[in-house]
């Protein structure tokens, strides 16, 4: 079978992944983009610690679906402000929204 | 056991034991007979399909007075053949500046989209694809699939009506998911799962009569989720030509539409399942599952054909009511509707069937009571705003 | 090596190299339709893992409402149909280092955790993890607290989007 180890290894690459993309792009939307797989890849955590722990003990999979909660909040909220920004100054250039105040 | 009884898990272990037989490994062996059991279901399937697009034929044809195919055949029953081969005769065209990828892979997921979906359909206690314990959300998440593929067909075509259409479309799709993701909930609180064969089985009275509410919010949101008039926004023929797939030609549109009409006529099938008993019938579906592929079959297409009478029989709404009456009448009326039928489940479920029965009926006729009394107020309200109180004078002078 | 594992690794693999399309590639459209091939690797890694239940919320959450939320606002924040200059900022090569050694360190620090090989246990005959995670998400002595402030979040973020996104004419 799948030792755990493989999943954890599995979870960091597609943290790290999710990490360069946040840290590398300038698109605020694809900023949010990289902080999805950044949440996915807490979530394979969460389910394979559930898997591989006590199966009884549901904390694994219900902390997964809180993060899916967090997640869909984030987005809403995050492309919200994303179209607001761009409706008043046409970027969505994360490096030109420098202003902190409008 | 014997094929009268138990036919596919006859023929599963009459193929591996063959395969076995001529030196093949085990596992390959079973994975091998599981691959030919899912291309036999498509295959009928397909074949389904290419009857369904006479029967819509026939049935638009007399709603709207007229006899439909008739030339090709008795009843016109190879036109869909002659359709076929019309569409793959066809130039395949792909627009200027159209991503090709996305394009050529937006009819395949549509198709998809519906196609697994009937790996939960049980057609027979003993033959379905998988009783997935969460089936009812499957139904949701094969939708989600689904939506995906119009929002790629409407952005890849390159085309402004296109990807209005898929706009409208997706809009519609997404805000109906919600009432459909409560009503399916109402036959899992009944049923205690969401496994489909315990849905069936517990409906030892239909849901319909529990619920027939539940059972109808199901039927408007599948429709909405179906893109079929009145909430067929997305197509529009008279304001977007055809919606998201205008730019598609040949066999690509072809699967849009074959995608279409399959899904109509699964979400007829789901509505049997949930609401009206699946395949049980009077205990004939324990004789044999010769006997309830048949009676499935036949409430599938009694759901698509109610589909196919709401199509035919209404008009297009227009998008801001169309939303406005998802948002503000059915997502409000499914969620008080689940409340209701979660506490009228807890307290009558220790009693009799009788008074479970007849409460859970009547609070599902009271409720439905209360929101056409309620609909009627809001309308004369809104009317009077819209028309004065001229209306007495005019009622006054002999209309 | 079993089937088991030759699936996780392709699964895996491709879940990985679509990611690798998310954070790089050009055009923000097919940044999102990438996400959604990642989003569906990982709920394939859930069912492998036999959440059943996460792996169709994952579809019906992730697929279903974020990606394209996603795809949508990469279409309104757009002022051409084609997208231009480039996609990552000056400084790239830094984030890149940064996040191979967080790949590196994340990797390090597991390797000498005497779990790291612990195999599977099996699923107790009678188990079923659906309506163990329902009595968990709502009993008072387990997760019923958490699972109101997150339903409350949903609520708040729906207000505040509305609010935000809000078109003032």
């Amino acid at each position: 079978m799948v030792p755990l180890s493989w999943y954890l290894i599995f979870a960091a690459g597609l943290f790290s992944l999710g990490l360069f993309g946040v840290l590398a792009r300038r698109n605020a939307v694809a900023i949010l983009l990289g902080v999805e797989l950044m949440l996915n890849a807490v979530n394979i955590n969460l389910a394979a610690f559930w898997r591989y722990g006590t199966i009884t003990n549901m904390a694994g999979q219900v902390f997964a679906i809180i993060v899916f909660a967090v997640a869909a909040a984030e987005v809403a909220v995050g492309l919200a402000l994303v179209i607001s920004v761009y409706r008043r100054h046409n970027t969505v250039v994360a490096d030109e929204i420098d202003m902190l105040k409008w | 056991m014997n094929f009268w009884t138990d036919p596919l898990k006859m023929a599963a272990d009459w193929l591996t034991g063959l395969l076995t037989g001529w030196g093949m490994p085990e596992g390959v062996a079973v994975g091998l007979a599981a691959f030919l059991g899912i291309f036999v279901l498509i295959a009928i399937l397909m074949v389904i399909d290419i009857f369904l697009v006479w029967l819509e034929r026939k049935v638009v044809a007399r709603f709207q007075d007229r006899i439909g195919p008739n030339r090709l055949g008795p009843f016109g029953l190879i036109q869909p053949f002659a359709d076929i081969v019309k569409l793959l005769i066809k130039e395949d065209i792909t627009p200027a500046n159209a991503d090709k990828v996305v394009y050529n892979l937006a009819p395949i997921l549509s198709m998809m989209s519906v196609l697994i979906l009937w790996a939960i359909v049980p057609l027979a206690p003993q033959i379905l694809g998988i009783d997935l314990n969460v089936a009812a959300l499957y139904i949701i998440a094969t939708g989600a699939i689904g939506t995906l593929s119009i929002i790629m067909a409407g952005w890849s075509s390159n085309n402004k009506f296109a990807l209005l259409g898929a706009f409208r479309q997706v809009a519609v799709m997404v805000s109906f998911e919600i009432p459909m993701v409560a009503s399916l909930l109402i036959p899992t609180v009944l049923a205690g799962s969401m496994g489909m064969n315990k849905i069936i089985e517990a409906q030892n009275i239909w849901f319909v009569v529990l619920s027939p509410l539940g059972a109808l919010i199901f039927m408007i949101a599948a429709i909405a989720e179906l893109g079929r008039s009145p909430f067929d926004m997305g197509e529009a023929e008279s304001e977007l030509i055809s919606g998201y797939n205008v730019e598609y030609s040949g066999m690509k549109f072809g699967m849009f539409y074959a995608g279409e009409l399959l899904h109509a006529f699964t979400f007829g099938g789901f509505w049997g399942i949930l609401f009206f008993g699946g395949y049980s019938f009077f205990g004939l579906e324990d004789v044999s599952p010769f006997l309830a592929i048949p009676i499935l079959l036949t409430k599938a297409v009694i759901g698509y054909w109610i589909i196919m009478w709401v199509k035919y029989t209404m008009m297009r709404i227009r998008i801001d009511h169309m939303l406005a009456f998802n948002w503000k009448f059915l997502t409000p009326l499914s969620f008080v509707l689940l409340m209701v039928t979660a506490l009228v489940h807890v307290l009558f479920k220790d009693t009799s069937p009788w008074l479970y029965g007849l409460s859970m009926l009547g609070s599902n006729l009271i409720l439905g009571w209360v929101v056409i009394e309620f609909l009627r107020r809001f309308s004369r309200a809104e009317r009077e705003k819209l028309e004065g109180h001229a209306k007495p004078a005019m009622e006054a002078a002999g209309h | 090596m079993t089937i088991a594992q030759i699936i996780f690794l392709v699964v895996a693999g491709a879940t990985l190299g679509s990611a690798f399309m998310v954070v790089t590639s050009r055009n923000l459209i097919h940044a999102a339709l990438w996400l959604v091939a990642t989003l569906f690797g990982v709920a394939v890694q859930y069912a492998l893992l036999n959440a059943g239940f996460l792996a169709v919320v994952q579809v019906v959450v992730y697929i279903g409402a974020i990606a394209i939320l996603f795809i949508f606002a990469v279409m309104l924040t757009r002022k051409e149909i084609r997208d231009q200059g480039p996609q990552l900022n000056s400084s790239w090569w830094l984030s890149a280092t940064l996040s191979v050694v967080t790949f590196g360190g994340l990797v390090g620090m597991l390797w000498g955790w005497k779990d790291m090989a612990h195999t599977v246990p099996d699923i107790p005959p009678g188990f079923d993890s659906i309506s163990a995670l329902g009595d968990a998400l709502v009993s008072p002595d387990a997760f019923v607290l958490p699972f109101e402030v997150a339903s409350i979040l949903l609520l708040a973020a729906l207000v505040g989007a509305v609010y935000v996104a809000f078109n003032r004419k």
